[in-house]
């Protein structure tokens, strides 16, 4: 048990801190706990979360996505154009993912296998796709979007229950095979220590390769679970969704440098984020402060670590230095 | 029976040879030991046997059947397993994980892990070595020895045939030594072959079957431990002619600079130091890789604090707690890592060498490009620097005339006191004479030197005094006159 405590530390304090923003709402603004209100807040915060668990992987194997946001604008846009043409939605689904993929597959061969520093890289591609897209789209949404487009044509009820399944699905399978899998374990080993892994025999550049696939393949998810919500395409979305997706992870106990963190850690992290939105307009504040107090959130997450990590460090060392002899 | 062999093998590094025609051959069942002094291409040896580094030439065999392509990977599913000096373990990662990973399948279905199973096999290896260390324990909370026994295990999982340990007992304790001897021996008995690593020459009697001795990138000889005494590996690992001239002249001694008593550092590992140079003198510095040298001359220059004892200079204590406060009392240090530490690569031959004095440099109008312009000409004619501008980056330049830039950054400074971490390793001749040469001059200027180097040659050839380091301290200071090779090599290993 003292080691489950020591383990996902960061988890549990993330945790603590989300239970205790429930909990000062509950007191002041019981309405915020409505169904309707939930139901909302959890569908909103959805494509985000299919976002940081892409970003999850790409922090853990000790690299950064910046150029998310901008994948999701052009992903958005080609769930529309493609679903104008008549394709069904099935196969609108598996293309948009592949377009994803495939923006991701560029990022992962620069990074990956030319070893250039992966900030710079989606930085770039940050501003890159997104003023392609502008350029396209001329800034003009996409309309008319056949009926099937919208809620699948399920309706919003049942559409938002389709959402949350395959985000819940998507969630506990990547969670599970990030403990389970070995390829799981890989992705730890080498955002742990990148040159061990390649003395262990683990192929490093392909390992970074496919995780930034995947973000991309995410993205494409998380884009069309997003546009069929609404009736109309905008040629702008998903515009800080990079960093709202960094901090939900950094927030939920992941190292930056990689090699440490839990997808149940990432879901608290964007369960807390996106909760202080909301929960502020119920508490009476006034919603600029959203911002300002995420980022104190992050900080304070950081610091803790930080401060944790070296009372832990000092403790360890004097204790090695009284007992060494075993 | 030959178990691996290395055949002429050989391996350079931008141009400075590392391994020359290097050959060995390791016995099924046998504790092979390596000895060298520093920089005799041990590690080098160990790297192209296990894929880390692809040799030049010459040709690896494993059973008798070649080798064509190495990479960690390979040499690994082969069954050769290194355990490197620094242990190479995932810090994040539970012992159990870092046992398992990287061997292939795990022996599970559709690549799942087995944690049950990843636990029990983690258990039973580390039991068979008497390790007593948990399964589900995250790596970093290990101490040293037993981060060593965890990787002992993960090779023994790895069904290695061939195990490398590279001065496995340089950290530890003698109750852990013993535990590792006792591990070694039945590996031995059971077949495995090791290539055994190690500075401290009294232990291989106890441990070693046979070893074979590196000088200067080449394999000079093998021998049966028992028919050779550790004065005549000794001689064997010096060996060498005192080759070169050094242009040494005699400088009259002035006034003590530079004093040291009792200096130590509990966080740099030194203790007990004492020390003193004199105007126009120069002290030299051996000692093995880990002796503390380079963490003596960090902890003067302010870099990592010290703790106990005084630093003195002309009489007048004095304390540094950062190296700008070492530059303002004319204490320079020219860092052994050179592309790391001592130039700025990218950067112009002349912002590199005024880097260090850019408060002389600057002042209300901002800095002044002119006087750094005289400046970087100054320096790169006076030490020949070879470059068609100064504003070229430093990077453009061969790795002696990088050293004469990182040099010249120091003597802007004007020093009193000049300490020189390995100042001519992987530099040419021609670089490395310009060096000593430059190095008499300052001396005859009244610099007091301070010279760190593996090359003893060149310390007996350029010291007036050799201070000879071992465990974090100085174990023998010689003159001039009464230092040999083979004196100061036994002192270093702490004979």
């Amino acid at each position: 048990m003292a080691t489950i405590g020591k383990t996902y530390r960061r988890e549990i304090s993330a945790a603590a801190a989300l239970a205790a923003l429930l909990v000062i709402v509950a007191i002041i603004a019981p309405s915020f706990f409505a169904p309707g209100n939930l139901r909302d807040l959890i569908v909103n915060n959805l494509p985000t979360l299919l976002i940081a668990i892409g970003m999850t992987l790409v922090i853990l194997v000790g690299q950064i996505d910046i150029s998310v946001g901008s994948q999701f604008a052009v992903c958005s846009v080609a769930a529309g154009v493609l679903a104008k043409t008549g394709l069904p939605m099935p196969l609108v689904f598996v293309a948009v993912m592949l377009i994803g993929g495939l923006m991701g597959a560029l990022n992962g061969t620069l990074i990956g296998w030319m070893k250039l520093p992966s900030i710079i890289v989606t930085l770039a591609m940050l501003v890159m796709w997104r003023d392609a897209l502008r350029w396209i789209t001329e800034g003009a949404w996409v309309q008319g979007l056949p009926e099937n487009f919208q809620w699948f044509g399920l309706g919003q009820s049942t559409g938002e229950i389709v959402i949350f399944m395959i985000s819940l699905l998507l969630f506990a399978v990547f969670a599970w095979s990030l403990r389970n899998l070995i390829v799981g374990r890989t992705v730890y080993a080498v955002g742990s220590d990148a040159e061990a892994a390649r003395l262990a025999g683990i192929n490093s550049p392909n390992v970074v390769f496919w995780v930034f696939i995947i973000m991309g393949g995410l993205v494409g998810v998380s884009a069309l679970l997003n546009a069929i919500r609404f009736s109309a395409i905008p040629g702008n979305s998903g515009v800080g969704l990079e960093l709202k997706a960094i901090a939900a992870v950094v927030v939920g106990g992941a190292a930056i440098t990689g090699g440490r963190g839990t997808l149940i850690g990432t879901l608290i992290g964007v369960a807390l984020l996106g909760t202080i939105g909301t929960a502020l307009t119920f508490l009476g504040i006034n919603p600029f402060w959203e911002k300002a107090i995420q980022g104190a959130i992050i900080l304070a997450a950081l610091a803790s670590d930080v401060a944790l990590g070296r009372l832990e460090k000092n403790g360890r060392s004097d204790l090695a230095a009284t007992t060494s002899p075993a | 029976m030959t178990l691996l062999k290395a055949d002429h093998i050989t391996k350079s590094y931008a141009g400075v040879h590392a391994l020359r025609d290097a050959s060995f051959e390791l016995r099924a069942g046998e504790v092979h030991a390596l000895v060298g002094e520093n920089g005799a291409g041990k590690s080098t040896l160990i790297k192209a046997l296990t894929g880390a580094v692809i040799p030049d030439s010459g040709e690896i065999l494993l059973d008798g059947t070649r080798i064509t392509e190495n990479s960690p990977g390979i040499s690994k599913s082969l069954g050769i397993a290194a355990i490197y000096q620094q242990p190479a373990l995932f810090p994040e990662l539970t012992v159990a994980e870092n046992i398992a990973i990287g061997q292939e399948r795990d022996g599970s279905v559709f690549g799942m892990v087995n944690w049950a199973r990843r636990k029990q096999r983690a258990k039973e290896l580390l039991d068979r070595i008497g390790a007593r260390i948990s399964p589900e324990q995250i790596a970093a909370e290990l101490s040293m020895p037993q981060q060593q026994l965890v990787e002992i295990a993960r090779a023994l999982g790895a069904n290695a045939r061939v195990l490398v340990l590279d001065e496995p007992t340089a950290s530890l304790s003698e109750d852990d030594t013993r535990n590792l001897f006792r591990v070694i021996r039945e590996l031995r008995a059971s077949g495995v072959g090791m290539i055994y690593i190690s500075h401290r020459l009294e232990e291989l009697p106890a441990i070693a079957d046979r070893v074979t001795v590196l000088r200067d990138g080449q394999t000079i000889d093998t021998h049966e431990m028992a028919d050779v005494s550790s004065k005549q590996l000794i001689q064997l690992m010096v060996g060498r002619e005192l080759s070169g001239v050094f242009p040494k002249r005699e400088v009259p001694r002035g006034e003590v600079v530079f004093e040291l008593r009792g200096f130590g550092s509990r966080e740099a590992g030194i203790r007990g130091i004492d020390l003193t140079i004199r105007a126009g003198e120069i002290v030299g510095i051996a000692g093995l890789v880990g002796a503390g040298r380079t963490e003596l001359a960090k902890t003067i220059f302010g870099l990592v604090p010290p703790d106990t004892g005084v630093m003195l200079l002309r009489g007048k204590q004095i304390t540094i707690g950062h190296p700008s406060e070492a530059i303002d009392l004319h204490i320079s240090y020219l860092p052994e890592d050179r592309r790391r530490h001592g130039v700025v690569l990218d950067l112009p031959i002349s912002s590199n060498i005024t880097l260090a004095s850019l408060k002389h440099l600057s002042g209300f109008k901002g800095m002044n490009f002119r006087k750094e312009k005289e400046i970087a000409a100054e320096y790169t004619r006076r030490l020949g620097v070879k470059t068609p501008a100064i504003y070229n980056a430093v990077s453009t330049l061969s790795g002696g005339n990088q050293q004469k830039v990182a040099l010249s950054r120091w003597l802007v400074t004007q020093p009193a006191v000049l300490i020189l971490d390995e100042p001519t390793q992987g530099v040419d001749v021609g670089s490395k004479a310009e060096i000593h040469e430059l190095m008499m001059e300052l001396a005859e200027q009244g610099v007091a030197i301070l010279m760190i180097s593996s090359e003893l040659p060149e310390l007996l050839g350029m010291c007036d005094r050799i201070a000879v380091m071992n465990g974090g301290t100085i174990a023998k200071v010689f003159d001039r006159t009464d230092a040999t090779q083979d004196l100061i090599l036994s002192a270093a290993l702490g004979h």
